[in-house]
């Protein structure tokens, strides 16, 4: 089942719980893990969420400009 | 025991505020932003929801624009010393506490113009002479939104729309009215909006910070001081994004979480009624004072709007005097001299010698106003 998640790899952890925070609000079944091994970011954790929750996301981080690196699919 | 000192401190706090620190050295103890598991996470958490309820207070979009300092005199330092260069000029009141003055006095040192706008002995400012004191080269307003010594308030949002208009950058020092007045940092055109939380957001001392608003260009906003942020540990350069570029080394956390109960605390009872039960308090005690003959009292029109704070003088005694017979015969609380800030002293006419300060906050009631009065009647009557 694994591959139904994909993670948001940040720069920095406020920016992780910021995300947390506002996808929280809006009830989605998110999850911070540390970052998985083969996805190097130096901030440690990152925000696990459901594939098909991936536009809900996006539209979070776009409307609160929050700053990430990138999406992987895990 | 009645406590008139909370322009200094406030005391006592709300339960809750204690509380939170001891839950979080029992319970927490982690430091937020470094380590994966999961008591980082949740000091991490922690640290966020103490953003959050002050961008909730200041109506602030992005609670990351939020950073944490020591105190005031921190942020306001970053906010003086981080912008401005030489050559540059900067405008401010005849109103200001020393957190503002002595930072402008060292960079006039370093050739950055200094423009001290003159108040009335009330603590007036005309917005009229401070748009004419700007230049090509002024880069930044920065005012004393309330009075620490005689608890008036400078037109905060009127200059925020002349700097806005010229642009100008607008940084207010909040420490008197964060937490008992209203503010907005869009209502109010604010840029950088300086606070402290040891004061009327009943926090602990060594808690405050600075938000940081949208027209603010961080790569003009230097550090006050870099180092470790857990966050881009590859390179040796400071990171560059919010909140992280300002804010090194392990925080407060312990106080911050302090200061979120203190700010839930005042959200929860809401900024307007802790507002009006002060303002009752004030016209209250000045109401008292104003019988006594042998007072005189500084500011200006009492019923209008100001904060907890009110500065007085007892004929032929020093304010040494009637503070240390309030303390030792009255129980009773207060800050007599010159309150860290000589320029209003100057503006008042009160300098050198300083007056007696009693400040109000939430937990104070009409009875110890009222045994302040007859306290300070005793006094002077030279019971």
């Amino acid at each position: 089942m694994k591959d139904n998640y994909r993670v948001v790899i940040f720069y920095s952890t406020s920016a992780a719980i910021r995300t947390e925070s506002l996808a929280k609000k809006q009830g989605l079944a998110i999850k911070l893990i540390p970052v998985p091994r083969h996805l190097s970011s130096d901030c440690g954790i990152c925000l696990q969420f459901n594939n098909e929750d991936k536009p809900k996301i996006e539209k979070i981080l776009q409307d609160g400009k929050v700053e990430y690196e990138n999406i992987y699919k895990i | 025991m009645i406590y008139l000192d909370n322009a200094a401190t406030s005391y006592p706090k709300p339960k809750e505020v204690g509380q939170a620190m001891m839950y979080f050295l029992e319970k927490i103890g982690a430091t937020p932003g470094r380590s994966s598991h999961r008591l980082s996470i949740e000091s991490a958490r922690i640290l966020y929801q103490a953003r959050e309820s002050l961008a909730e207070l200041f109506n602030v979009d992005d609670p990351l624009r939020i950073i944490f300092t020591l105190n005031v005199t921190e942020a306001l330092n970053l906010a003086l010393k981080g912008l401005l260069r030489p050559g540059d000029q900067v405008i401010t009141s005849s109103m200001e506490h020393n957190s503002v003055m002595r930072p402008l006095c060292e960079l006039e040192k370093r050739g950055v113009e200094v423009m001290v706008v003159p108040c009335s002995s009330q603590g007036v400012l005309d917005p009229v002479d401070l748009e004419r004191a700007i230049k090509k080269n002024t880069k930044l307003i920065v005012l004393n939104h309330g009075s620490n010594v005689i608890g008036s308030l400078l037109p905060i949002t009127v200059v925020g729309e002349i700097a806005k208009r010229h642009h100008i950058l607008f940084l207010v020092d909040t420490a008197q009215t964060a937490g008992c007045y209203p503010l907005d940092i869009k209502k109010d055109n604010i840029d950088l909006l300086a606070f402290t939380g040891h004061k009327a957001l009943y926090g602990p001392p060594g808690t405050g910070g600075l938000v940081i608003g949208e027209r603010v260009d961080t790569k003009k906003l230097i550090p006050l001081k870099v180092g470790g942020t857990g966050s881009h540990s590859e390179f040796e350069e400071q990171p560059d994004f919010l909140p992280d570029i300002y804010e090194s080394g392990t925080p407060n956390i312990v106080g911050l979480n302090g200061l979120k109960e203190g700010v839930r605390f005042v959200l929860a009872e809401g900024v307007d009624k802790i507002h009006q039960h002060e303002k009752n308090l004030i016209i209250r005690l000045i109401e008292g004072l104003k019988e006594i003959p042998e007072v005189t009292l500084y500011g200006g029109d009492y019923r209008k709007e100001q904060v907890a704070v009110v500065s007085f003088n007892l004929k032929d005694k020093w304010p040494s005097e009637v503070g240390m017979r309030l303390d030792e015969e009255y129980d009773i609380m207060c800050r007599v001299g010159l309150h860290c800030s000589p320029a209003t002293h100057k503006t008042i006419g009160t300098f050198p010698r300083g007056t007696v300060r009693f400040s109000m906050s939430w937990f104070n009631t009409l009875e110890e106003v009222d045994q302040a009065i007859i306290a300070i009647r005793d006094i002077a009557k030279g019971a």
